[in-house]
């Protein structure tokens, strides 16, 4: 899953185009295959993280190195140090500009799991890989990769990024929005598109079973834990066992030695799962709930809409009502011509449509452009999914396998040993299942 | 019968062994209607613990009482019966007559590395084994125990010819009897004293003091492997039988999937297979830990050959002080001097001497004395010396045989390795092929 850096000379010559081409360009067609990859113009490293201590906090800085020969960037080559905040700045910036596009997840705060310390050198490296997929994920991500602020994280030196972060919306606009998501959630949606709630049903499932593999594979590595603590008293045993013995010394000191090989062995295997297998998993947890957010965005954008066609037709209903139930009477009293009132209504009804109806226009055009870019990223998404779960069981597989033959190799020269001691032929071989 | 040397300055442990003409005894008790003639034991069986019953008994305070009893086969293995498959002759013998039959052994042939018993009660279990002695996995695995026994004392030079063995595997009914009139029950008991009782041997011999430090060595050694292959084992069980949960979820996951669904289902049925392999790996496993108790058990008859050898050391040791005291008594009554400090000589001293007659007469029985104990100090340097030459060369032979099943048990376990580690690359291997089609 480590995207590193390919041979820096081996950049395509052709030239991206424009973000807004890039647009038009983006095929919504499900069929649509893996992006060239011979056509990455974009490398990104993160690594060498560094501690920083200042009077208030301590905090890690990542490096992180990037190559490209986009247009857009007016260097080949950029170096800047950034921390896990600035990663989560990011997120939220392409979160709003796209809320339904499927953004990679960000590896979580707090791991609260087990005693793992903030500053603790696998927390630290499993943290750094996750952040280098995530910035070649967006980095991979047609649309994505042409945001503004994405290449404002790349490149600009830390003051630059703090002063760029205080521009974005201001905190009461932000709160605007919290406000009609849960209005929004609260009103639900009338009726959503078949396809989105096939979306919806597998997204559930899918991050039932996400969260159970997950928690299996921790499971695993516990318990191969709490069995090796046990296996590494168990070769001594054999050599203290030895050091009695005179004709069975050699016999004991190979299967001492042999146990301990095989230690060393599954040390080895139980690393494959708690530093790969482990963390793929829990990436696609974190991942589903992506997609349950942005499944709940183009629902809100949706509710949204329907509540302002239902308003609409409010109006319109309004407008053509009969004028006696509405309120003439009221009018009456109050001295004004009732035929004058109901003048000054429909203008203002008509009006009022008039602009409903053009807020309705826009927001069809968006629901219908989110729409299709949650299924284009949908299916791209599928595809990920699949490639990267794929190859994380195949590898831990042949993990399991080269461990095993490891340990087979290790056994047999054993036998092979006390076999020639002996000098016995007549020993089944150890060939025969 | 105690041997009783006389002497009221040493005290002697009781003869706990059975004599040459009780021996001779037994063998005219299994006699039966034969008579006195010689008796020509069959020189090969075939012996087989063939099954285990439950049976339920009422016993004294009419209570319902369960035990456990084993089938016995025998079957003359010489060359008259080869090629043909005469049917066996078979009794049941339930646990505790084994145990009276080791203890007859311990006390007529104290110089018999005498081959252990199977475990009365489970020990080291890991949590998946029953420490119950009524579970079928443990009564399995004691029928094979007993019928090692059996084959052990059957191989062994002096077991396998002595009588009382016969007609256990031969003589439902008439064994018990013969084997309590042997009387071995009550030296059982002060056997067991005089090996748990503490004395000082001033001239050890080095051999038996080094075997006695191995069997202790041995003992704490493989007690200590065992309970730590015992945790090594419930762990492993941990690691495998989590991995059948993937299984489980690789097939519901599978129902959700399109491309993926089939490579994760087979994928999943993989990891069942792993995690079910883990019980026949375990159950081979466990015939190793009960190979390596077999020698934890044999290290207690090893200790009391030495602890034996130790015993009658000490005890020609005291023949021989004793003596030696005697012959002393009779210098200072024949030259008159008192040299050692005893009450007859401040009461000679006090009183005046003793008239002749009665000095004649203490000479007398000193003489008499002095000779009885060369006589015993003789017959306890025979004893020893024998002891000493049968001993150690029984010794020997069960070093031999320990190198021998020791190293086969520690090759059989590489085995078992081999084939886990090769059902492992198995198992591992198809799965990976089921993940390259998802």
């Amino acid at each position: 899953m480590d995207t590193s850096i390919t041979d820096g000379g081996s950049f395509n010559a052709s030239m991206p185009t424009s973000p807004g081409s890039m647009i038009n360009q983006y095929k919504f067609d499900e069929e649509d295959e893996q992006e060239d990859p011979g056509a990455k113009d974009i490398f990104i490293t993160v690594d060498n993280p560094e501690s920083h201590v200042t009077t208030i906090e301590t905090f890690i800085t990542y490096r992180v190195l990037t190559k490209t020969t986009r247009s857009e960037f007016d260097s080949s080559e950029y170096e800047v140090r950034r921390r896990y905040q600035d990663f989560l700045w990011l997120k939220g910036r392409l979160e709003e500009a796209n809320p339904t596009l499927i953004v990679h997840p960000l590896p979580e705060k707090f791991v609260m799991k087990g005693m793992v310390e903030r500053f603790n050198d696998d927390f630290i490296e499993t943290r750094r890989r996750a952040l280098h997929r995530f910035l070649n994920r967006v980095s991979e991500h047609p649309i994505l990769s042409c945001n503004e602020d994405f290449k404002i994280f790349l490149t600009a030196q830390a003051w630059e990024l703090t002063s760029h972060k205080k521009q974005g919306p201001g905190f009461l606009s932000r709160m605007g929005d919290t406000v009609r998501a849960v209005a929004a959630s609260v009103r639900g949606v009338k009726s959503r598109p078949e396809e989105f709630n096939s979306m919806q049903e597998y997204v559930e499932a899918f991050s039932q079973k996400m969260t159970s593999l997950d928690r299996i594979t921790q499971r695993i590595v516990k318990e191969e834990r709490e069995y090796l603590e046990e296996l590494k008293e168990y070769a001594p045993t054999y050599t203290l066992w030895s050091g009695s013995e005179e004709e069975l010394a050699e016999p004991l000191k190979g299967v001492a030695s042999c146990v301990d090989r095989c230690f060393q062995e599954t040390e080895e295997q139980v690393r494959q799962f708690s530093d790969t297998l482990a963390p793929a998993l829990h990436e696609y947890v974190l991942s589903a709930e992506t997609l349950k957010a942005v499944l709940r965005r183009r629902d809100f954008i949706q509710a949204e809409l329907e509540a302002k066609n239902e308003a609409l037709a409010a109006k319109r209903a309004d407008r053509d009502a009969d004028p006696r139930e509405r309120g003439v009477v009221w009018q009456s009293l109050l001295g004004k011509d009732p035929e004058e009132a109901r003048q000054q209504r429909q203008q203002r009804l008509t009006g009022e449509i008039h602009e409903l109806k053009e807020e309705i226009d826009k927001l069809e055009d968006r629901m219908e452009w989110a729409n299709n870019a949650l299924k284009g990223d949908w299916s791209r998404w599928q595809r990920s999914m699949r490639t990267d779960l794929k190859e994380v069981f195949i590898t831990t597989a042949q993990k399991n396998v080269d461990h095993y033959e490891k340990c087979l190799a290790v056994w047999e020269s054993f036998l092979l040993s006390m076999r020639s001691e002996v000098g016995d032929i007549n020993q089944p071989s150890s060939d025969d299942s | 019968m105690m041997a009783d040397t006389g002497s009221e300055e040493v005290a002697v442990i009781g003869n706990t062994d059975l004599t040459p003409g009780e021996i001779e005894n037994n063998i005219k008790n299994t006699m039966g209607e034969v008579g006195d003639e010689e008796i020509v034991l069959p020189k090969k069986m075939e012996i087989n613990v063939a099954e285990a019953e439950k049976r339920t008994v009422k016993n004294a305070v009419n209570m319902q009482e369960t035990y456990t009893v084993y089938l016995i086969e025998t079957r003359p293995a010489d060359d008259a019966s080869e090629g043909t498959n005469p049917t066996p002759d078979s009794l049941w013998r339930r646990y505790s007559e084994f145990e009276i039959l080791r203890s007859y052994f311990l006390v007529a042939y104290p110089h018999v590395v005498v081959p252990p018993l199977p475990e009365k009660r489970a020990e080291f279990v890991w949590h998946k084994l029953s420490a119950d002695n009524m579970d079928p996995d443990f009564v399995e695995r004691r029928r094979v125990g007993l019928e090692n026994f059996l084959l052990r004392v059957a191989s062994h030079p002096i077991l396998a010819s002595d009588n009382i063995f016969y007609s256990f595997l031969t003589e439902e009914n008439g064994w018990k009897e013969a084997v309590l009139e042997t009387g071995f029950q009550a030296k059982a008991d002060s056997r067991l004293k005089a090996l748990n009782a503490t004395f000082r041997v001033k001239n050890p011999d080095k051999r038996f003091a080094e075997m006695k430090h191995y069997g202790d060595e041995l003992q704490s050694v493989i007690s200590q492997l065992l309970r730590v292959r015992a945790r090594v084992a419930d762990r492993l069980y941990g690691v495998y039988k989590v991995h059948g949960n993937y299984g489980r979820v690789f097939s519901e996951w599978s129902a959700i999937e399109k491309e993926m669904g089939d490579g994760l289902q087979s994928a999943g049925h993989h990891m069942d297979a792993y995690a079910a392999s883990v019980d026949d790996i375990l159950e081979e496993e466990e015939h190793y830990a009960d190979q390596l108790k077999e020698y934890l058990f044999y290290t207690d008859a090893l200790r009391a050959v030495c602890r034996k050898h130790e015993l009658i050391q000490y005890e020609l040791e005291a023949a021989a002080t004793d003596l030696s005291t005697k012959k002393q008594q009779q210098e200072e009554l024949a030259t008159g001097t008192v040299r050692t400090f005893s009450l007859k000589g401040m009461t000679s001293k006090l009183f005046g001497q003793e008239t002749p007659e009665v000095r004649e007469g203490k000479m007398k029985v000193l003489e008499g004395q002095i000779q009885e104990g060369e006589e015993a100090l003789k017959e306890k340097n025979t004893e020893c010396d024998e002891f000493v030459r049968s001993a150690w060369s029984e010794i020997e032979r069960f070093k031999d045989q320990k190198n021998h099943d020791l190293k086969e048990a520690l090759i059989s376990y590489a085995i078992m390795q081999i084939s886990m580690c090769k059902k492992g690359i198995q198992v591992w291997t198809n799965a990976k092929e089921c993940f390259n089609k998802m």
